[in-house]
C-alpha cells in the first residue's frame, strides 16, 4: 500500500523513529532525574514533604527567590530586546565581538561569577572598606544575590531573540518607517508581535534559570538561614541536614514552578493560536 | 559596501540604533565587563611566572582538558539530539507532547546541585539506569562519562530552545517547492531545512558548550573528582580558593575565560559567515 | 520600578533585624548544624533568664575553609566556630578581625569540645577492618573527602600519617608511602564531609568511611544502627574544632558581651552536656565520664606534637605542591 503524503510531511517510519529518539533522550536525561526528585520527595508521604515547605526558613527562601527573579528577569528582558534590536537590525563593526561578549556569562563558571563580585565588593576587594564604612551591604546580602543572578541570566533573552530577529530580517520595519511610522510605533506594532513568542521563551528560560541558580549565589550568599538562603541553597541546607525528603520537596517545588510557567506558555499559545499562525505566515 | 573604507556602521532606514546600542553597551559594561575586569587584573599580582606556574601544572592542564573536552563532546551530542527533539516538538502531534515540551527547561530550573544529586543517584551502580549498565560492565557515575552525562543534561535546553522558535517561524513554502521540484524528503531536509536552521543550531550548540565548560554544581556529585582523572577545572578554582590563593584561582578563571571566549567568537563568526552565504 | 522598592524593603528588613533585639551571627562548618540548633535554644533561655533580653542566633553552615573565606571577604559574623585553627588563623592574618593570639583567650585552646576520627563500616564489618593498616588491603575501597576542600578530611589524612609514623621503624618516608597507598584506595574524592557520607551511605560505594566520630554517630542515628557500625582504630587524632569571637565585628555591632557569653556558655555544664548529646567529646571530665560509654578512650595524637602546629602541617602537606599533591602526581 502506498502512502499519500503531503510533500512536507515526513515518512511515517521516520516520524516514529524520530519521535522515539526524542522521547528516549528526554526520558533518559530529563524525565528520570525529575522522577527521582519527586520519588525522593514523596518517600515519606505528602505530609512530611509539606512540612518541609511550611517551615519559616523555607518560606523565607521562597520569598527571596521570588524577589530575586522579579528584579533580574525584567532587567534582562529589557536588555535582551535592546541588544537584539541593535544587533539584528543594523550592520556595524564589531558586531560579532559584541555578540560574543553577551554570551560570556554563560561560559564563566558559576563559581567565578560569584567570585568576581567578591573581588569587587568584598572586604578585601575594590570597594569593600568604603561600603562597610557607609554601612551598605552588597555581598552576603540581598543585593549581591540579585547581582549574581542578573549576571548568570544575562544572555538568555538576548540570545533567544538575536537569531530570531536576524532570521526575520528588517524589511517589515523598513516598510513601516518608510510609511511614516515612528520608531516606537514600528517596534510596538511590527517587531514586538513578530518576536513575542521568542521573547516569551527567553523570559521563561531566564526566569527558570534565575530561580534555579546555585553556584554563583552560593558564593555571595553567606548561607545565613532565613535571611540570605535562596531556594536552591535551602535545598542544599536540608540535604546536608540529612533531611532528604525536605530537600527534594523544595527541589520539586522549583521544578513545579518551571512546569507551571511552561503550562502557562502552552495555554497562551493555544488561546492565541490564530495570532501565531498569522505571524508565521509572513 | 566594504569598499567604503572604515565606517562604524552601514546606513540604515531604521531608527533607534544609538539608543539600543548605547543601552546594550552600558548594561553590558556594568553587569559583565567591569566585574570581569576585576577577575582579569587579579592573577598578575603573582607575576607572569607565577601565572604560568599555576596554569602549566599538569593537574591543571588535565582538568582543563576534561572541562573543555567534556563540554565539546556534550555539545556535539546535544547538536545531534537537540534538533531531533525540537523537530518532533514543532512538527509532530502526539499525546503528552506539551508535557515533553515543558520538561525541556528542567535543567535550567532544577538547581544544579539537585541535578547532580539526582543524576548520580540515577547513574550510580545502584541506580535505575546505572544498575543495568553495571551488569554490562559499564560504569558511568564517578568516571569521566559521568561528567559528560551531567554536561549533556545542562546543555540540552540551549539547543532545543534556540531551535524551536526558528523552526516555528520557518515557512513551509521552500520545502514544498523542493518537493515539487522532485527532491526527496531527505534531500529537502538536508539541503533546505537544515541550512536555515544552521545559525540557530550553531548558536545553541555554542551556548551549550559555553555553559558546560564552567559547570560546577551538577558535575562534582557525579564526577568522582580524582585528580588528573575526573577533576574538572572549576573544582580546581574552588580548591585554590580554599587555600586563600585568590590569584591562583583567578589565573585558572582567566584561562577558562580566554579559551571559551575564543571558541564562542570563532563559532559566532562561523555562524555569521553561514548566515551571509545563505 | 516597584521591584526596586521591593528590593529596598528587603534590604531595610535585613538591617532592621539588628536593631530591635539582640542578634548574633554564628558562622560555622558543616557537621555542627544539629549541635548549634540545641546550643542556641539553650543559650537564648539562659540569656533571657540572666539579662531579660531576647537573643536570636543566626546560623550559617558550609565547608570550614569556605566559611573562613566568606568572613575574610566581609560576611559579618560575630563568632566563628570552625573545624580547625588554621581557618581562624587565616581570618586573623588576612582580615585582622581578631588578634593573632586568639586561641589563648578561651580555656582549652579555645576548643570547648573535641572529636576524633573513626571508621564507619557496613554492618557486621564484612572486611574485618580494625585498624589503619587494614585500609590498604587489596580490594578495600575507602571513602574520605578531599583534604584540599574539606577541613575535616585534613584531620583524617593527618591521623593516617601519624599512625604510620608511630609504627615500629616509622619515618616520614614510610608515612608518605602509607598515605599514598591509602589514597589509591579512594574511588571518589567528595568536596565535603556530608557529601562523602552520602556517597558511602546512599550510593553504597566503598567499604569503609573515614569520618568524624560525631558524624559517624549521626549517620547511625539517621540511617539506622542496623546498617552500619563504628570501628575505633588503635590510634587516632585529637580533633580540636576551635571557637572565637571576631573583635572588630562585635565591637562595631556592640555585641561583645553577648558574643563572649555565648562562647563561654559552651564551657558550662549545660553546654558540655548538649555537646556530648550531639556526640562531641566534652572537655569537662565529669560530663565525659557520664557519657563514657559513647566515647571509648583511645590513644590520640595532637597536631601540635606530631606536626608542629597547623601552620606547618598546612604548608608541608596541603599547600600547592605539598605532600598531598605529590601523592597524586600523574604517571605513578
Amino acid at each position: 500500500m502506498k502512502f499519500r503524503r503531503y510533500p512536507t510531511q515526513d515518512h511515517p517510519l521516520s516520524r516514529i523513529a524520530l519521535s522515539l529518539i526524542a522521547i528516549g533522550v528526554v526520558t533518559l536525561f530529563l524525565v528520570l532525574p525529575l522522577a527521582t526528585v519527586f520519588t525522593e520527595a514523596l518517600r515519606k508521604g505528602l505530609g512530611v514533604a509539606w512540612e518541609a515547605l511550611d517551615d519559616p526558613d523555607a518560606r523565607a527562601a521562597v520569598r527571596l527567590t521570588l524577589i530575586t527573579a522579579a528584579i533580574a528577569v525584567p532587567l534582562n528582558a529589557v536588555f535582551g530586546v535592546a541588544a537584539s534590536w541593535a544587533i539584528a537590525k543594523f550592520d556595524f563593526k564589531g558586531k560579532q565581538f559584541l555578540t560574543t561578549l553577551i554570551d560570556l556569562p554563560f561560559s564563566i563558571s558559576p563559581v567565578v561569577s560569584g567570585l568576581i563580585y567578591v573581588l569587587i565588593f568584598g572586604l578585601q576587594g575594590w570597594f569593600g572598606e568604603s561600603l562597610r564604612e557607609a554601612n551598605v551591604k552588597i555581598i552576603f546580602a540581598v543585593p549581591g544575590i540579585v547581582l549574581a543572578t542578573i549576571f548568570i541570566t544575562f544572555p538568555f533573552v538576548a540570545r533567544e531573540l538575536i537569531p530570531l530577529m536576524e532570521d526575520q530580517g528588517r524589511d517589515e520595519e523598513e516598510a513601516a518607517t518608510s510609511l511614516g511610522a515612528s520608531g516606537w510605533d514600528t517596534f510596538m506594532r511590527v517587531t514586538l508581535p513578530n518576536i513575542r513568542w521568542g521573547l516569551l521563551y527567553g523570559v521563561l528560560l531566564c526566569n527558570a534559570r534565575a530561580m534555579g541558580e546555585f553556584g554563583a549565589v552560593s558564593v555571595v550568599s553567606g548561607h545565613i538561614r532565613g535571611l540570605t538562603n535562596t531556594m536552591p541553597l535551602h535545598v542544599e541546607v536540608l540535604y546536608n541536614d540529612y533531611q532528604f525528603v525536605g530537600a527534594f520537596a523544595v527541589a520539586s517545588l522549583l521544578a513545579l514552578l518551571a512546569l507551571v510557567t511552561l503550562v502557562l506558555k502552552s495555554l497562551l499559545e493555544w488561546r492565541f493560536a490564530d495570532d501565531i499562525a498569522a505571524t508565521h505566515r509572513h | 559596501m566594504s569598499a567604503a573604507g572604515f565606517r562604524f556602521r552601514n546606513p540604515s532606514a531604521l531608527p533607534g540604533f544609538g539608543l539600543s546600542l548605547g543601552f546594550t553597551v552600558f548594561y553590558l559594561s556594568v553587569i559583565v565587563l567591569i566585574p570581569i575586569a576585576a577577575l582579569i587584573v587579579r592573577p598578575w599580582e603573582i607575576g607572569f611566572s607565577g601565572f604560568w606556574n599555576v596554569i602549566s601544572d599538569p593537574r591543571v592542564l588535565a582538568a582543563l582538558r576534561l572541562s573543555f573536552g567534556g563540554a565539546a563532546i556534550a555539545a556535539v551530542i546535544n547538536a545531534v539530539t537537540g534538533p531531533i527533539v525540537a523537530w518532533v516538538l514543532v512538527r509532530y502531534n502526539f499525546p503528552g507532547k506539551r508535557l515533553l515540551d515543558a520538561l525541556i527547561d528542567l535543567p535550567f530550573a532544577l538547581p544544579t546541585a539537585v541535578a547532580g544529586i539526582a543524576l548520580s543517584q540515577l547513574y550510580s551502580a545502584n541506580g535505575w539506569v546505572g544498575e543495568p549498565l553495571s551488569h554490562l560492565g559499564i560504569r558511568i557515575a564517578y568516571t569521566p562519562i559521568g561528567v559528560i552525562i551531567a554536561l549533556t543534561f545542562i546543555g540540552l535546553p540551549f539547543v532545543v530552545r534556540t531551535l524551536q522558535p526558528v523552526l516555528n517561524d520557518l515557512s513551509r513554502d521552500p520545502e514544498e517547492a523542493a518537493a515539487t521540484l522532485g527532491a526527496n524528503r531527505w534531500q529537502t531536509i538536508t539541503r533546505v531545512v537544515l541550512p536555515s536552521l544552521m545559525p540557530a543550531l550553531l548558536t545553541g550548540a555554542t551556548l551549550a558548550f559555553a555553559r558546560a565548560v564552567g559547570e560546577y554544581g551538577s558535575v562534582i556529585f557525579i564526577a568522582g573528582n580524582l585528580p588528573t582523572v575526573s577533576e574538572i577545572a572549576p573544582l580546581l578554582i574552588v580548591i585554590k580558593l580554599e587555600q586563600y590563593d585568590y590569584a591562583g584561582a583567578a589565573a585558572i578563571g582567566v584561562v577558562m575565560l580566554a579559551a571559551s571566549f575564543a571558541v564562542i567568537l570563532a563559532l559566532n563568526l562561523l555562524q555569521n559567515w553561514i548566515g551571509k552565504r545563505r | 520600578m516597584n521591584k526596586f522598592a521591593l528590593a529596598l524593603a528587603a534590604l531595610a528588613t535585613l538591617t532592621a533585624a539588628n536593631a530591635g533585639s539582640v542578634t548574633l551571627l554564628n558562622v560555622s562548618y558543616d557537621p555542627t548544624r544539629e549541635l548549634y540548633k540545641d546550643i542556641n535554644a539553650a543559650f537564648a533561655k539562659d540569656w533571657k533568664a540572666k539579662t531579660g533580653d531576647t537573643v536570636t542566633i543566626k546560623q550559617s553552615h558550609a565547608g570550614s575553609g569556605a566559611q573562613a573565606r566568606a568572613v575574610i571577604d566581609g560576611l559579618d559574623a560575630d563568632v566563628v566556630t570552625l573545624a580547625l585553627a588554621y581557618d581562624i588563623d587565616a581570618i586573623s592574618q588576612k582580615a585582622k578581625l581578631l588578634p593573632a593570639d586568639w586561641q589563648k583567650r578561651l580555656p582549652e585552646n579555645s576548643t570547648p569540645y573535641t572529636s576524633t576520627y573513626v571508621f564507619l563500616v557496613r554492618k557486621g564489618n564484612p572486611w574485618k577492618i580494625h585498624d589503619w593498616s587494614d585500609l590498604v588491603k587489596p580490594g578495600i575501597q575507602v571513602i574520605t573527602p578531599n583534604p584540599k576542600t574539606s577541613g575535616g578530611a585534613r584531620w583524617a589524612y593527618l591521623a593516617a600519617w601519624a599512625y604510620a609514623l608511630k609504627q615500629p621503624g616509622g619515618n616520614p618516608d614510610k608515612a608518605k608511602a602509607f598515605v599514598q597507598a591509602l589514597y589509591k584506595h579512594v574511588p571518589v574524592l567528595d568536596t565535603g564531609a556530608r557529601g562523602a557520607t552520602t556517597t558511602f551511605v546512599q550510593r553504597g560505594i566503598g567499604d569503609v568511611q573515614l569520618t568524624w566520630e560525631n558524624e559517624a554517630y549521626l549517620a547511625l542515628k539517621e540511617y539506622g544502627a542496623d546498617k552500619f557500625e563504628i570501628v575505633y582504630p588503635k590510634l587516632s587524632i585529637l580533633a580540636e574544632p576551635p571557637v572565637a569571637l571576631l573583635d572588630k565585628n562585635v565591637d562595631r555591632h556592640g555585641m561583645r558581651k553577648a558574643a563572649d557569653a555565648y562562647l563561654r556558655f559552651l564551657y558550662t555544664k549545660e553546654g558540655q552536656e548538649i555537646e556530648a548529646k550531639n556526640f562531641y567529646r566534652p572537655r569537662d571530665p565529669a560530663v565525659l565520664k557520664a557519657f563514657a560509654k559513647q566515647f571509648p578512650s583511645l590513644p590520640m595524637v595532637t597536631v601540635d606534637e606530631v606536626f608542629g602546629g597547623w601552620q606547618k602541617a598546612q604548608a608541608t602537606h596541603f599547600a600547592d605542591g605539598g605532600v598531598f599533591d605529590q601523592i597524586y602526581k600523574p604517571g605513578r
